[in-house]
């Protein structure tokens, strides 16, 4: 494979125009689609049925990665897709929703977990820059206790977890706020920027709704918060993003909070949302939207189905997926943040789709 | 306790391993090595030694041996 992640690494990951960005996505992912279509059969079979062969795409001149053929995510729960032999896995992600659902396999191996890691790095980094910061975790450390019920949320905090030190749980075993140590450590830390991460729908539950109750403040002089996942409970009670981060700054003082998109397929080249509530794609990832009716590529501001693209996925065929979301891309290189890349809205699971939370996802070995 | 001793300790107590591993040991390379235990062990040596590591050298610090090579980095000699 020709393409190698090193040769992007190391700069701005919003730092592409449309030409630079569609010349790197395009042989990237052409060089991806090559990859798996050798070293998977699944993939080469699924492939060939829908009838696209990489190589004779390349030699009639195809290079457009809308024409690169999609994944539905849901036959990583039908079939053992990888694309590296079994004794070169390392780590099995697995996803799923409620009990009775089938079980999406994510087959990881060493240079596939790094990368996920350094990329994280760097789209994180770009936003708190490299030292490690004060970390407050808005969740309970009984995920960490239990290496067996390693989730994607356990992994989603551990893979937060580096860019923070002096981490807390802040919430104990019964889900209730530690109140007197997370004074305590704030009075420690006065004047430090605090890192805070945790899941969106815990994060409203058990703490914004505790501290409004109480009527109290954290006062946190320079916050940022990183939340994931678990948006449906939250639109059932019609708070949205802005609602959030307000909320979010009532209870706890000057945070910002960051919402971020991303699955356990394509873990490390996450979306988050900028200050203005717009989801960007990095240098990294890309998204397209599918017309409902005939798979179309949508134009923007045109609602269908979320394709997300990832440079990131060599040991298994997840580097361009049709998701079971709803969204619409807002535009291109144009965000008021001055990030470059695609920005988009995410308005939810497709009706009819199997449910399926990032929350409920475990990992086993 | 020597500097060697206590970098030791810190992989022996956070991974359970014997100390004859250690030359050879790599990160995914046992079961307790795995992102959890990466952090753990982040968090012994910054204990033991009273540093802090940078981000990048969390990333990068992929075996016993390279280790080494980010604690001088610290100043902290071996």
């Amino acid at each position: 494979m020709s393409f190698s992640l090193s040769e992007i690494t190391g700069g701005n990951p919003y730092g592409l125009n449309k030409e630079e960005r569609t010349k790197l996505l395009c042989s990237a992912l052409s060089d991806l689609t090559k990859n798996h279509y050798e070293k998977s059969e699944h993939y080469r079979k699924i492939t060939d049925a829908a009838g696209f062969d990489p190589y004779k795409a390349e030699a009639a001149g195809v290079s457009a990665i809308e024409r690169l053929p999609m994944l539905p995510v849901r036959l990583f729960k039908e079939y053992e897709l990888r694309s590296i032999p079994r004794e070169e896995v390392v780590k099995t992600m697995t996803s799923s929703g409620t009990s009775g659902q089938a079980v999406s396999k994510i087959y990881l191996d060493k240079e596939n977990v790094r990368n996920q890691t350094l990329v994280l790095s760097e789209i994180i980094g770009s936003l708190i820059g490299k030292k490690r910061l004060p970390m407050l975790i808005l969740d309970t450390d009984l995920i960490k206790k239990d290496r067996a019920m390693f989730s994607a949320r356990g992994a989603g905090i551990v893979g937060l977890s580096m860019f923070g030190r002096e981490h807390l749980y802040v919430l104990d075993e019964n889900m209730e706020l530690k109140t007197a140590e997370l004074e305590e450590y704030l009075k420690k830390h006065e004047g430090e920027t605090i890192l805070l991460f945790g899941f969106t729908f815990m994060i409203w539950q058990h703490i914004v709704a505790v501290l409004r109750e109480r009527g109290v403040c954290l006062n946190i002089a320079n916050g940022v918060l990183f939340h994931m996942g678990g948006w449906k409970k939250l639109q059932a009670q019609a708070v949205d993003s802005l609602t959030f981060n307000a909320a979010v700054r009532e209870v706890m003082g000057n945070v910002s909070s960051y919402n971020y998109y991303g699955m356990v397929e394509q873990l490390g080249s996450i979306f988050f949302e900028c200050e203005h509530g717009h989801m960007h794609c990095s240098i990294y990832s890309d998204v397209i939207i599918r017309r409902h009716r005939d798979f179309s590529a949508a134009d923007i501001g045109e609602k269908g189905v979320v394709e997300v693209l990832s440079l990131l996925p060599t040991s298994y065929p997840g580097h361009i997926l049709l998701t079971e979301d709803e969204g619409e891309i807002l535009g291109e290189d144009d965000c008021p943040c001055g990030r470059l890349g695609k920005y988009f809205k995410i308005h939810g699971r497709i009706p009819g789709a199997e449910i399926r939370g990032c929350s409920d996802t475990y990992e086993k070995r | 306790m020597t500097n060697l001793e206590k970098y030791n300790n810190a992989f022996i107590e956070t991974f359970g391993v014997a100390e004859e591993q250690l030359e050879s040991l790599l990160y995914q390379g046992v079961p307790e090595w795995d992102s959890i235990g990466h952090m753990q062990l982040i968090a012994a040596l910054e204990d033991a030694f009273d540093i802090m590591f940078d981000t990048d050298d969390i990333i990068g610090f992929s075996s016993y041996e390279i280790g080494k090579t980010y604690l001088k980095k610290y100043e902290v000699e071996l």
